[in-house]
């Protein structure tokens, strides 16, 4: 077998990327041959993510590695397998929605004349986030970090008149490029050390003798930076509530929910695909001696929930506000990877559902609010949940279960991380996460304090909104409440999916 | 399977509430009488479980023993590879600790729902949260599988949140946003307890041993693994700790001193019915849950600390009392000694014998009716002057003779006043604390609190009842025919119970003799 038949084995494995890459490029052929007809563009994209859809449904269930890094190696770059294929149909489904979001939006509806470039740089950065999960190579990884990342620097500032947008699209920008030139730096040191940059080669490498850790350590945490910086973990978190505020809400939501589960995935795979030798009996990964893995995610989660909570507390901006609670829920998830084992795969792909609906269905209110006042000010929603009820009461189940109450999805996602780390004896992090889960209803509260206690004043609308809204954050808010009393269905396709390529 | 009342009984609130939905707004007559079908439906399955309950089963530690059991699978994850298979039961039943709850709790519904006859504003929301309350108050009682207990436990929150926020008096979002941080707060303990519970113990299920809520089974000292973190095995002290957080967050809810102050906000700014409802039937869940959980799962641990448990119990009785002594709004009066009353339960429990423990879920019955007609009282001078200070009333009893009357026969039960339901629970509290060689030192101290409690209540009588008539108040006027109908059944409850207490007393019986021996015996 030569290199090149290996590579075009290994195509077959991609095909769901291949499906984006094809609609990119039709989006991009469309937008330049039909000037005038800019609204149909949005519908090419959502066919060509139902195609995708379809697709990675096929493919569920299967594990593969491709994209060899020799012809003789069983070593691949890509890792096709149930954990990425389920992270990816969360993208995917969080992309759709996304795009009707788009399709709405005033902000975005500005803008029209420039929609083939927003679907465009869209679609590339889909196609770096599904690279991305798959990924296990540091090479594929950096590739996919970058395209995914320099999309969304664009889609941040995409409102360039104002200044907000452009302000918050360099901040990004900056950080970005230091974040991952940090991580870059760490990645040659890794290389360093093994003379490879391919994770599953990394973990059979295992504990070398004669291994300086010191150097492993610090390779680590520059890794990491670079993790961290993706899915906005303390203290690398400083760009997220700038570009939140200053990005359109549609791409606020997107990052916070597909972009925050593409990085888990990286986050998840390196820890657990590079740097695990392997289980113990009770299902507990035995970490690469030398770096005390679990006691700085611990930390990490620690200072990622607690700052997310402490800060939204104060938060009048409910975009800002929004972006401190995602930082809060990274917090969370980054805890339940503590433990160490499967369960906290289990509990992250649990959760990531849950958070997909109930915070896409927040930022959705959001949205529909802003189309008819032009502001995400909480005072602005005084007495809101009074003139518009069907508003008032989805966005107090997205409100609620985030909040982790039951009976709302949020709760069971909540329950899984917790039983993880009780589990894994975790009993210190357990209390202190549930401690910042009873913080951050004081914040969700406050805006149904204002949606519902407060009076409504001559300013608060009656908003009725268009079908395709009312539509939207009814399909969003029926699962968040059902699988809140009913989750066993998605847990079900969770447990099937906790399983990586390797271990 | 027979009929399956305790899920009517549960769910017929809810029914009523989806009812309400499709009525059209502005029907607000329509509203009410749905909202009070459904809970006089819910009372009369209630009647009908007290005539149908068995005296001679015990329930407590025997599933077999429970009554009008229901059962079926809830969520079932099938082969999870290091865990087996994830269940939860859809489990429901009530013996002697559950049945007067479940009685109480349609009760006290269906009399808060006449009380709610004149809220005015937003009548559709506010019976609609009303019912879900009542469906989340009635699914705690009857709830045997501790994950279904606390999803119960949890929904409660959300109507009691809106309920007090907009309905409440001029502070109400402080005391909605401080009642649900506290009761939340509370709540995360138990949820870290239930978690490692459920990973400690096991039940056999058609022969495979399976991770389990079942409230039962956790009963059972073989139901734990050797390896389990709240394994009785394990030398380390994790299950005193587990006790301890468990403990907390039903105390949060009874309340117990220290953390009883959100209970004085919560029923300063509720509106009277909700303030009925929380009084008369939620302070009941700390309580029960403690009786029903922490008590039978951690045996050992209960006889270990069962002297803290009085002496917070008697804390509560002083503390409630001197507090209430020097309140100058009548509601808020009423508020602390709620207080004080709970912790007549506190120390009952804490004495572990059938007498004691008898009174303390008696007294959880009596608290109930009679502090909900003390709140009902207030509620009364409430809608009709609109101003609670103590002070600013005198001579009511003039103008207003059979509402007086009504309020003399609250104010001596809560006393404890002979002939009363109250007396017979506290008597029974106090006889088991003195038999009891643990508590006997704190009963003298806790009787004290008989003697406050007789002060505060009778100096108010005096200051609001008696005394010069204060003309400003001449155009009060005496109970109107729906105010007779939320009285006369609760006082009628007092007085009976107060000649005839056997009555109440036989539905427990044979559960708190096998309750008691167990707690005793039980080698953990």
């Amino acid at each position: 077998m030569n290199n090149l038949s290996s590579f075009i084995g290994s195509l077959s494995i991609i095909k769901p990327e291949i499906a984006i890459a094809i609609s990119l490029v039709v989006v991009l052929i469309f937008d330049l041959i039909f000037k005038e007809k800019k609204t149909i563009i949005p519908y090419i994209g959502i066919a060509g993510l139902v195609v995708t859809f379809f697709l990675l449904i096929a493919q569920f269930g299967q594990t593969h590695a491709g994209f060899f890094t020799s012809p003789e190696a069983k070593i691949g770059m890509f890792a096709l397998d149930p954990f990425s294929t389920f992270l990816k149909l969360i993208i995917v489904i969080t992309s759709i929605i996304v795009i009707i979001m788009s399709i709405s939006s005033d902000e975005i509806k500005s803008v029209t004349q420039r929609s083939g470039e927003y679907y465009t740089l869209m679609f590339g950065m889909i196609l770096g986030m599904m690279f991305l999960t798959s990924a296990t190579d540091f090479l594929l990884i950096y590739v996919s970090v970058e395209l995914m990342s320099l999309s969304s620097y664009v889609l941040a500032g995409f409102l360039k008149q104002q200044k907000r947008p452009a302000e918050s699209s360099l901040k990004y920008v900056i950080y970005g490029s230091v974040s991952s030139g940090i991580m870059l730096f760490g990645i040659s040191l890794i290389y360093g050390l093994y003379g490879t940059t391919n994770l599953e080669a990394i973990a059979s490498a295992g504990n070398i003798q004669g291994f300086n850790y010191i150097t492993m350590a610090v390779a680590s945490i520059l890794v990491f930076v670079g993790i961290g910086y993706k899915i906005s973990a303390v203290p690398f978190h400083f760009w997220t509530p700038d570009v939140y505020e200053g990005a359109p809400l549609p791409i606020t939501a997107y990052l916070s929910v597909a972009s925050k589960a593409a990085g888990f995935a990286f986050l998840v795979r390196v820890i657990q695909l590079g740097f695990a030798t392997g289980s113990d009996s009770h299902g507990f990964w035995e970490m690469i001696s030398g770096v005390d893995w679990r006691t700085f995610i611990i930390l990490i989660a620690i200072l990622t929930m607690s700052v997310g909570n402490l800060v939204a507390l104060w938060q009048d901006n409910l975009k800002r506000l929004l972006a401190y609670s995602s930082i809060a829920h990274a917090g969370y998830l980054i805890a339940a990877l503590a433990a160490f084992s499967n369960e906290s795969i289990l509990a992250i792909l649990v959760y990531f559902v849950f958070y997909m609906l109930m915070n896409l269905g927040a930022f959705y209110t959001v949205m529909v609010v802003r189309n008819k006042i032009g502001s995400e000010d909480i005072n602005d929603y005084d007495g809101l949940g009074r003139t518009s009820p069907l508003l008032g009461v989805v966005f107090g189940i997205f409100l609620f279960s985030l909040a982790g109450v039951p009976p709302f999805a949020g709760f069971i996602g909540k329950l899984y991380i917790f039983v993880a780390l009780v589990d894994a004896k975790l009993i210190a992090l357990a209390v202190i996460g549930l401690l910042n889960a009873t913080l951050s209803v004081y914040y969700y509260m406050r805006i149904m304090k204002h949606m519902y206690f407060n009076k409504p004043n001559e300013m608060t609308p009656s908003i009725d909104a268009p079908v395709l809204d009312k539509t939207m954050l009814i399909i969003l808010a029926v699962p968040t409440l059902l699988f809140g009393i009913f989750f066993q269905t998605i847990v079900h396709l969770a447990q099937q999916s906790v399983h990586l390529l390797g271990l | 399977m027979s009929f399956p009342i305790l899920t009517l009984i549960t769910f017929v609130p809810v029914v009523g509430m989806v009812a309400i939905l499709f009525l059209k707004k502005g029907q607000d007559n329509a509203v009410r009488y749905t909202a009070l079908t459904a809970t006089a439906i819910q009372l009369v399955l209630a009647i009908i479980m007290l005539f149908a309950f068995d005296f001679t089963k015990a329930g407590i530690l025997d599933a077999s023993t429970f009554q009008f059991v229901e059962k079926a699978r809830w969520i079932t994850i099938p082969n999870v590879s290091w865990i087996g298979t994830i269940k939860i039961d859809y489990f429901v039943g009530v013996d002697g600790l559950s049945i007067l709850m479940v009685f109480l709790s349609a009760f006290v519904s269906f009399i808060a729902t006449l009380s709610s006859w004149n809220i005015k504003k937003m009548v559709k929301g506010y019976f609609m949260l009303f019912l879900l309350l009542d469906a989340a108050m009635m699914g705690v009682f009857v709830s045997l599988d501790f994950f279904l207990f606390y999803v119960f436990w949890e929904i409660m929150l959300l109507p009691m949140y809106f309920l007090i926020g907009i309905w409440g008096g001029p502070r109400k979002e402080y005391a909605a946003i401080k009642f649900f941080i506290y009761t939340l707060f509370g709540s995360i303990f138990i949820l870290l307890t239930m978690i490692a519970l459920y990973f400690s113990a096991t039940e056999t299920v058609n022969g495979i041993q399976l991770h389990t809520f079942n409230l039962i089974e956790l009963t059972k000292a073989s139901a734990y693994s050797a390896t389990g973190i709240l394994s009785p095995q394990n030398p380390n002290n994790w299950r005193m700790i587990a006790y301890i957080f468990l403990f907390i967050g039903f105390a949060i809810k009874i309340p117990m001193f220290p953390f009883h102050t959100w209970l004085p906000d919560a029923h300063v700014e509720a509106p009277t019915p909700i303030s009925v409802i929380l009084a008369g039937v939620l302070l009941k869940m700390g309580t029960y849950g403690i009786l029903r959980i922490s008590y039978p799962i951690f045996p050992e641990i209960t006889r270990e600390l069962a002297w803290y448990i009085g002496l917070f119990g008697v804390i509560n009785i002083i503390y409630g009392a001197l507090v209430a002594l020097a309140q100058k709004d009548f509601k808020k009066l009423i508020a602390y000694s709620s207080i004080s009353h709970m912790g007549y339960v506190l120390l009952g429990m804490a004495t572990l014998s059938v007498t004691g423990i008898t009174g303390a879920i008696f007294q959880m019955f009596n608290h109930g009716t009679i502090t909900a007609m003390l709140f009902l009282i207030v509620g009364v001078i409430y809608d009709r002057a609109h101003t609670r200070g103590i002070y600013e009333f005198g001579g009511l009893a003039n103008k207003m003779p059979v509402y007086t009357g009504i309020v003399t026969i609250a104010f001596f039960a809560a006393i404890g006043l002979p002939g009363l339901s109250g007396f017979i629970s506290e008597s029974l509290v106090f006889l088991g604390g003195f038999g009891s060689t643990v508590t006997r030192t704190l009963t003298i101290v806790g009787l004290l609190g008989i003697l406050l409690g007789a002060a505060y209540m009778l100096w108010t009588l005096q200051r609001i009842y008696f005394g010069k008539f204060n003309e400003k108040w001449s155009f009060m006027e005496d109970l109107t025919p729906r105010e007779y109908l939320m009285f006369v059944p609760l006082a009628i409850v007092v007085i009976y119970l107060g000649v005839q207490p056997g009555l109440a007393i036989d539905f427990m019986n044979t559960s708190v003799k096998t309750f008691v021996h167990f707690l005793n015996t039980a080698a953990f």
